[in-house]
Order: structure tokens, then C-alpha cells, then sequence
């Protein structure tokens, strides 16, 4: 099992997001979070990766385990795609980069400044940072903003290879990314408590 | 029944109300008789007349204005390990109190300076250290009240508190390295022989006291509307939600 | 962490405000005071060294701030946060790339500085040495003040005001380093003193900076 969530509480701003979400991920499964906006999906995948402290629960991943995409897409515009790359596999224990720039049709583009790039093709460059590293979890927040269909379908089938190839993923996302392969899917609706709670650090005032 | 257990904000509410009347009186006492005594029953100094008599309120703003610092200190320490809501209101509380104690005690010495030394303000290292330690506290208070988020400010602030206080210290010693002043050597000491005359020293020590009680009723009204400033916002968000 | 110093020293080059703007700016301030104080060059190399120091020291707080706001605002700050280097590492070397694009070139113009406020050609080795040890403290007590502002809009002024009273220590036995070398008295002890307080901080408070970050990205 590469990921285990029990019983967690996650808050933001002072109000309980959700409650008692329990989920696991093994080797080669997905699972979906979906939900309306502001019911936790982005603080849900902040508090796996550590950066956000949770109310309750437990949360139980190996930090040298997963790679982390937020919403915010990590680019810096005075670099080329490729020297945005090339730091990244630095940093991650450097994996071939030219596999990635490949699978995300960023080869043609390797040597423009990523602010010059579209906001489509940023997010392309963005996520080929995940085939930089073998970390085998993926935590990807809205991953398919301003993708085309084209692009998201590639996005699909890379997903896909990734799981096939003992991968796992926790994805956020309204979009079906239509995979077949073994996924559960998460309304995080139907954690939300009926009238609502406001977090411990309000409720010690009360 | 652990003394934490006060650190429950709304046990403490009910505990500071009991106590606060005490405190508000001690101070009064500790103020009333060691101004008084200290300025109508006391002689003047051999040398420096009458102006001597600036001490009761001199020394104890300035030691109020360190131990407040210092109290924030522990207030920052208690609350980045255990997590006690009142520990953070407490120490923001005191930062305001402790900055009027610094500003006072940088008047008073001014005050009490240009008659004896013939100048307001002298780059002494005392002097220069309370200005520092003035800075510090603005700083503090700034960073406050630029943070929306209370349990964000209240980690950030202790941080600030903490390292400042490394950096107060070396600061201390670093100007006094700087300059070696004409600031007379401490007023209160265990060392008998130091210490100022026993007429001066008696009123002063219920003027300290009387100091001490104000800081700490000043501390825990601060405090209280700060709990309940938070109070109140935990009660609008649960009204929301309802 | 090479990649990210390299990284680092390409921005600064590329996206400008490196190199270039703690060096004018510090040149102003020099230029600035003895339109100030007025011509005697005995006057003003007697001030010299606290023109220079505090020039220096106010060059580097106004480009703090690029420390870390803009890794902060394109969120690779949060991506750094869950990567395999320990963000220790990471605020260490981003101190260490602000001393080298602010710091060091204001030690390198340092002595044509010391010049201009009339001080001897065999003076200027005490300003160039004081600075040179100096500076990395303020680039690394200054990335704690990056560091605690970082997620604050507009945070600058609120930065100075809680750097500036951190700089005291550094600031003092730094300028006494040079003034004690040009009156030809003994600094032993503070240039053991500076040095001390440049390593301390680089070895210690990295971690505070750190522990504030992680508070900040939350």
C-alpha cells in the first residue's frame, strides 16, 4: 500500500472541510476527488503532501514516495523549457528529460522562454516534470486546466502508462479522464457534515 | 487539575475576571504609596536634588520593559510546543504594554538626563540598547497586524519573538563593545553596597511593585479582549455554517 | 542545490535587479551623503566607514524581498517544500545566491567608494575585509525577514522594519572591524566576533527560516 488515509479531518480558514474520509491507494490504482469548489479537494491533496496540517485522522505515505502539482504551475518564464526541466530533474535525482520534453510534445519548443509559452502548453510543461522521478504517487490538483483535448487525452494515456507501470495517483479533477483501469472514485460532498463544524482552533473559543 | 488546565481561553476568562480586581488593587497601592512616598517624603540627593525623584517612575517602566519582552518569550516558547491559545493572546497583549514601558522609561531617562548629564539623549549603551529593544517591539507589533490568519500570526510572531531575542542580547553586548557610557551602574542590585540609598530604596520597591501589578492587570485585559475577539469570530463562523 | 544557485544566479541575470541594483543604489548613497555633510574630505573619511557600512546594509535589505516572493508566488516554493532536498538546504543556498548577486558586488566596489569619501589607498583593505565577512550575515538574517514576510502583499516596508533591528549586531562589530584597522588599533577581537557571528548565523538560523516558511505555505 503506498497511501492510507483514516479517519481525516482537514480545515480551512477556521471551518471543517470534511470529515472521517477514509481511502487507500496501492500500486496501480487511481482514486478521483470530486466535488464542488471550496468542498476541500486542493487542501485534501495539500494535507497528503505534508504542507498542510490536518485536524484529525491520520495520514500514512513515505515523503520520498509521491510528486506534488498543485494549481500553481512551478514555471519560471525568464528559463527556457528546457532549463525549467533540467532543474527539476536536478533537484529530483535526475531522470532522462528528453523522454519527458517526447511525451508531452515539447520537443519543438524546448529552446523558446517558457513566458512565452500558451497557458496550455505551461501546464504541459508543468506536468512533465512528474516523468522526471520515479516516485511512484502522483498528487495532481486540476491537472488538466486550459489543456485541450488533444493534450488531455495524451495526459490520459501517460496517467494510464504510469499506473500500468506499478504508479499509483490521487487526482482532483471535474473532468472525466476516461480511464478503465481500477479507480475509486471520492464525492468529497458526502463528507461534508450536515450543518457544518467550525475547526479546534475556533471550537477552544466556544 | 493541572495549571494548563487555565489555558482553556474560556477558563481563563472566568479565572482573570476573579482575579483581575486584586491585581487592578495591588497596583493602585504599590503605585499610590511609592509615588507618594517617593515624592513628597523622601529627601533630595546630595547631588542631584530634587531630580532624583524621577527614579519611581524611571526604573520600574524600565524593568517592566524587559520583563515584558521576556515575558513574551516564554508566552512564544509555551505556545509553538503546546499549542495554548492564551500563551499567543498574551504575548501579543503584552507587546503593547511593553512598548509604553520602553517609551516611558526613554522619556523619563531624557528628562532626568538633561539636568544631570546637560544633554537629552546620549548614544549610552543602555540607552541605545532600549532604543533597539524599542524597534523590536514595533517590529513585533507590525507583524501582528499584518497577518490575517491568527494561528498563522501567532507561529510567525513567536518565531520573531524568539530569534529577536537572540539577536536583543547580542545587541546588548555588541553596543556595549560600542561605547562605554556614562550611565550609572544598576539601580537595584543583591550586592548591598551598590544599591541606592535606603530612604530612595524603600518607596522604590512599592513603586516596582506597583508596576509589576499594572503590567499584569494591563496583560490580562489585553488578553481577555483578545480571547474574546476571537470569541466572537468563532461564534459568526458557526452562525454561518448553522 | 547546485542547480538551484545556478538557477538562481541565471534569474538574477536574466529577470535583471540582480547585479546591477544594490550596486547603483549603494553608489547614491555614497554620492548622496557628502552633498549631505559637504566637501571635507577629513570630515567625511571620518564617517567613511559608517556611510559605507550602512549603505551596504541598506542595499541589501531593498533586495530581500526577491529572495523568496517570486519562487513563492509560481508556487515552485511549494514544490521545493516536497521535493528531496530539505528546505533548510534550500533557504541556505538562496541566502548564499543573494549574498553572491547582492552582497559580493558591494564588497568588490567597496574600496572605489572608500576613495571617493577621501580614505587611503591602505585603508581600504580593512573596508574590503569587514564588508567581505560581514555581508553573508545580512543575506542570511535577511532571509528570515523574507522568510516571515513572504506572504504578505506588499510586505517591503513591514521586511526592513523587522530586518533592520536584526542587522544591529552585524552592523556594529563590522564597522568597528574597519574603523579599529584604519586607527592602526588592534581588531583582533572583532574580526574573531564578526566572523563568529556571520557563521552562527548561517549554520542556525537557516532552520528558523525554514520552520517560518513551512508556517507561511500552509
Amino acid at each position: 500500500m503506498l497511501l492510507s488515509v483514516d479517519n481525516l479531518s482537514v480545515s480551512r480558514g477556521g471551518i471543517s472541510l470534511f470529515e472521517g474520509l477514509n481511502f487507500t491507494v496501492s500500486t496501480g490504482e487511481i482514486v478521483l476527488i470530486n466535488g464542488g469548489n471550496g468542498v476541500g479537494k486542493t487542501s485534501l491533496l495539500r494535507s497528503i503532501a505534508g504542507l498542510q496540517p490536518i485536524d484529525k485522522g491520520k495520514i500514512a505515505i513515505n515523503t520520498d514516495n509521491f510528486i506534488f502539482a498543485g494549481d500553481a504551475n512551478g514555471i519560471k518564464t525568464a528559463l527556457t523549457v528546457l532549463e525549467n526541466l533540467r532543474f527539476w530533474s536536478a533537484i529530483f535525482g535526475g531522470k532522462n528529460l528528453h523522454e519527458a520534453l517526447e511525451k508531452f510534445q515539447l520537443r519543438q519548443l524546448k529552446n523558446r522562454f517558457a513566458g512565452k509559452l500558451s497557458a496550455g502548453q505551461k501546464r504541459r510543461l508543468s506536468l512533465a516534470r512528474l516523468l522526471l522521478t520515479d516516485r511512484p504517487v502522483w498528487l495532481l490538483d486540476e491537472p488538466t486546466v486550459s489543456l485541450d483535448k488533444r493534450s488531455m487525452k495524451q495526459f490520459s494515456r501517460i496517467l494510464k502508462n504510469h499506473l500500468e507501470a506499478g504508479g499509483a495517483a490521487v487526482v482532483a479533477t471535474h473532468i472525466d479522464l476516461g480511464l478503465t483501469l481500477s479507480s475509486l472514485s471520492i464525492n468529497l460532498e458526502d463528507y461534508q457534515m450536515k450543518n457544518g463544524n467550525i475547526n479546534a482552533s475556533a471550537k477552544a473559543f466556544l | 487539575m493541572s495549571l494548563w488546565e487555565y489555558a482553556n481561553p474560556v477558563k481563563f476568562l472566568n479565572l482573570s475576571d476573579k482575579v483581575l480586581p486584586f491585581f487592578a488593587g495591588f497596583s493602585i497601592i504599590g503605585l499610590a504609596v511609592g509615588l507618594f512616598w517617593g515624592f513628597f517624603f523622601t529627601p533630595d540627593d546630595y547631588r542631584q536634588g530634587s531630580t532624583v525623584k524621577i527614579i519611581y517612575l524611571h526604573v520600574p517602566s524600565a524593568l517592566m520593559a524587559i520583563n515584558a519582552w521576556f515575558m513574551m518569550l516564554v508566552a512564544s516558547v509555551i505556545w509553538l510546543v503546546r499549542r495554548h491559545h492564551v500563551s499567543a493572546l498574551a504575548a501579543k497583549a503584552a507587546a503593547p504594554v511593553g512598548v509604553t514601558m520602553t517609551m516611558v522609561a526613554l522619556v523619563t531617562g531624557a528628562l532626568w538626563g538633561q539636568p544631570m548629564w546637560g544633554t537629552w539623549w546620549a548614544w549610552d549603551p543602555r540607552l541605545t540598547s532600549f532604543l533597539i529593544l524599542f524597534l523590536f517591539y514595533l517590529g513585533y507589533i507590525a507583524l501582528w497586524s499584518s497577518i490575517d490568519n491568527p494561528d498563522t500570526a501567532a507561529d510567525l510572531t513567536s518565531m520573531l519573538c524568539i530569534v529577536g531575542s537572540v539577536f536583543a542580547i547580542l545587541s546588548r553586548y555588541a553596543v556595549n563593545f560600542w561605547n562605554q557610557g556614562l550611565h550609572q551602574g544598576a539601580s537595584l542590585s543583591l550586592d548591598k553596597e551598590k544599591n541606592v540609598a535606603d530612604v530612595f530604596y524603600q518607596p522604590l520597591l512599592f513603586s516596582i511593585f506597583g508596576f509589576v501589578f499594572l503590567f499584569l492587570t494591563l496583560v490580562l485585559i489585553g488578553t481577555r479582549t483578545e480571547i474574546r475577539l476571537r470569541r466572537a469570530e468563532a461564534l459568526r463562523l458557526k452562525k454561518d455554517r448553522e | 542545490m547546485i542547480a538551484l544557485l545556478q538557477r538562481d544566479l541565471i534569474l538574477a541575470v536574466r529577470a535583471g535587479g540582480g547585479f546591477g541594483l544594490g550596486m547603483a543604489f549603494f553608489l547614491i548613497v555614497v554620492i548622496l551623503v557628502p552633498l549631505g555633510i559637504g566637501p571635507d574630505l577629513e570630515i567625511l573619511s571620518k564617517v567613511s566607514v559608517g556611510i559605507l557600512w550602512v549603505g551596504a546594509l541598506l542595499a541589501c535589505v531593498l533586495s530581500l524581498d526577491r529572495i523568496f516572493s517570486l519562487d513563492y508566488d509560481d508556487g515552485t516554493l511549494e514544490l521545493l517544500l516536497t521535493s528531496p532536498i530539505p528546505l533548510e538546504a534550500v533557504v541556505t543556498v538562496k541566502s548564499f545566491s543573494h549574498w553572491i548577486t547582492t552582497g559580493l558586488p558591494l564588497v568588490v566596489i567597496s574600496p572605489i567608494l572608500g576613495l571617493l569619501l577621501g580614505l587611503q589607498v591602505s585603508d581600504l583593505k580593512w573596508v574590503f575585509i569587514s564588508l567581505l565577512l560581514g555581508t553573508p550575515a545580512l543575506s542570511v538574517i535577511g532571509a528570515f525577514g523574507a522568510a516571515l514576510t513572504v506572504g504578505i502583499r506588499r510586505g517591503g516596508l513591514l521586511l526592513s522594519l523587522l530586518v533592520l533591528p536584526l542587522y544591529v549586531p552585524t552592523l556594529i562589530f563590522g564597522a568597528n572591524v574597519a574603523s579599529k584597522g584604519l586607527a592602526d588599533i588592534s581588531n583582533n577581537s572583532a574580526l574573531l566576533i564578526l566572523t563568529a557571528v556571520t557563521l552562527a548565523a548561517f549554520s542556525i538560523l537557516p532552520f528558523a527560516s525554514a520552520l517560518v516558511l513551512r508556517i507561511n505555505l500552509r
